[in-house]
């Protein structure tokens, strides 16, 4: 897979005594053909990650705006303020309860597509993956016409008399549309997951006496685990760091991780404690993700012996 | 046919429902005539599709987010072609690094991207620049193409340029007249993907756009944190709209289950 380019036949005569020519071109060809991406992706990731971390240990002036000097007090409010305590313990709370409602119903959702036949396997699954393309800001203001005081469900509810319920602007409604973004990152990894396994495998456990649902869970549910697991990883990064759905769900009062960001920079002007948030977040951010990358590479790593 | 039990179906069609319901509602209020967000129970309208045309923010934004998504997506290709092709026929110290660079906006939060690119360009004097902000949205599209492009790449048959090289095709021409040919279906899904993606981002948009640069998803969110009036709703149906047309384009050139599972 990474075998040299045969080097073309050299031009050079064949007395020439550098024939390490091609070779040192060799050498420079992947530096070369890889230089402008790794000079974008320099200066504008490592670059401003670099920046913004030194900033989260600037001085803040409340009264000139001004940042400066060395401080570790804005790591100091976050992790003891309670203000913002209760922000991060929310933010978990929502998202591990997103994740856990994706993958009660993203997991089923992913075995009953993997065994349905196959015109409408594909339409169901575009059906199921395509929102994902959508922009979520669509969505997000989908769902609050869907839940608004106005919106049908409501309509629903007082035609049977139960009246009006106020629905928008609570965790609830933030945890429903993160549900909606978020199930086709779990239904992808364990239909792929569904995918590499062997039908025939659970045909031999029905065929030896199994319940369907011993089967299910004895035989289907230990192979796909690794998948169940990447995706609620994703998942749960995903909606820790979502910023549209609690900005548009939430309403003023209900701040998740991200708000709290725009508010510090884009309101209060504070970048500094601003950037100690995110560089937090980012933090716990790679620590999942890290976590994911190295489920799933043990996971292949298993497969393949 | 389908080989699941009732139960089953009924589940699956309660998550369908739950999947396209908000994109539905969307859709049907954009055609109402009425002045609130209301369903269109008495007749259809096109007044506000109308007022978004005649709406000059949005009409602005819209023309930001396709030419930074047009711009994005076809820089990002061209820088990911030579940089997937280094790490996909190479093998050179900094290869697994760099591997890990070009793929990491996928997994740094936008939110964290955004407020660091901010700092960067007020540092250099760049907020508000549309220049800028392409090269911002090629960092983020960038991965997808990559994954697209390496997957591409190392599934090809190596010694149809060998025979083209022995047959005394020069470099250049064996990229062009048979490389570039046998990857084009991942360049251009990855072309599409980056496109989506560069039209849809919001996130980190929010924090580097300036008022003559606001794309349409910012600007939506703006509108939408302030008023909500059916506008809204047809601007949404209309996104909804262009997503849907990328989306069977996308599925025609590449195949959507490949772009959506097959890479992960």
């Amino acid at each position: 897979m990474t075998a040299q380019p045969s080097a073309a036949p050299s031009a050079t005569p064949a007395t020439a005594p550098d024939d390490d020519a091609p070779a040192a071109r060799v050498r420079s060809a992947p530096l070369i053909l890889s230089a402008p991406a790794a000079l974008l992706f320099a200066a504008l990731v490592l670059t401003p990650l670099f920046l913004t971390a030194l900033l989260s240990f600037n001085e803040f002036d409340h009264m000139t705006g001004r940042t400066g000097g060395f401080t570790l007090e804005h790591y100091r409010s976050v992790l003891t303020d309670s203000y913002y305590l209760e922000i991060f313990l929310r933010t978990f709370r929502v998202s591990a309860l997103a994740t856990a409602i994706c993958v009660v119903i993203g997991v089923p959702e992913a075995y009953i597509l993997s065994r349905m036949g196959n015109p409408w396997r594909s339409v169901f699954l575009l059906v199921v993956l395509a929102p994902l393309l959508v922009s979520v800001v669509v969505r997000a203001f989908g769902w609050s016409m869907l839940l608004g005081p106005e919106g049908p469900i409501n309509a629903a509810l007082v035609a049977l008399g139960v009246g009006r319920v106020r629905m928008l602007y609570g965790e609830g409604t933030v945890i429903v549309a993160l549900v909606h973004v978020m199930l086709p990152f779990m239904v992808i990894p364990v239909w792929t997951s569904l995918q590499k396994l062997d039908p025939a495998v659970e045909q031999a456990a029905l065929s030896f006496g199994a319940s369907r649902a011993t089967a299910i869970v004895r035989v289907v549910a230990p192979q796909i685990l690794p998948g169940i697991l990447s995706g609620s990883l994703i998942v749960f990064g995903l909606s820790a760091s979502a910023f549209a759905i609690p900005g548009l769900l939430g309403g003023r009062r209900l701040k998740m991780v991200a708000t709290v960001v725009y508010d510090q920079y884009l309101s209060d002007l504070n970048w500094p404690m601003g950037a100690a948030v995110a560089v937090l977040l980012l933090t716990a951010n790679l620590i999942i993700m890290l976590t994911y990358h190295r489920v799933v590479e043990g996971h292949y790593r298993r497969r393949l012996g | 046919m389908t080989r699941n039990g009732p139960v089953a179906l009924i589940f699956h069609t309660l998550v369908v429902l739950f999947m396209l319901a908000p994109l539905a509602i969307v859709c049907l209020v954009a055609f109402t005539p009425e002045n609130t967000l209301s369903l269109p129970t008495h007749g259809f309208s096109l007044r506000w599709f109308e007022a978004v045309f005649h709406h000059p923010d949005f009409v602005q934004s819209f023309w930001n987010s396709l030419w930074l998504a047009l711009l994005s997506a076809t820089l990002a290709v061209g820088l990911a072609v030579p940089a997937a092709l280094a790490i996909t026929r190479f093998e050179f110290p900094g290869r697994g690094f760099l591997n890990a660079l070009f793929l990491s906006p996928l997994i740094i939060p936008h939110l964290v991207l955004g407020v660091a690119m901010l700092r960067l360009f007020a540092i250099v004097g760049a907020t508000g620049s549309f220049g800028w902000l392409v090269a911002a949205h090629m960092v983020i599209v960038t991965p997808y193409v990559m994954r697209l492009l390496i997957a591409a790449i190392s599934g090809f048959d190596r010694s149809v340029e060998q025979a083209a090289l022995s047959l005394g095709a020069s470099e250049a021409t064996v990229f062009r007249r048979v490389t570039l040919p046998m990857i084009l279906p991942g360049v251009t899904g990855g072309w599409l993907i980056a496109f989506i993606n560069s039209f849809d981002e919001l996130t980190m948009s929010i924090f580097i756009t300036s008022p003559s640069t606001v794309t349409l998803p910012v600007r939506m969110y703006m509108y939408a944190t302030e008023s909500i009036d059916p506008m809204m709703a047809a601007v949404s149906a209309l996104i909804i709209g262009i997503t849907a047309v990328a989306v069977l384009l996308l599925d025609r050139v590449y195949g959507l289950d490949r772009i959506l599972v097959g890479q992960h």
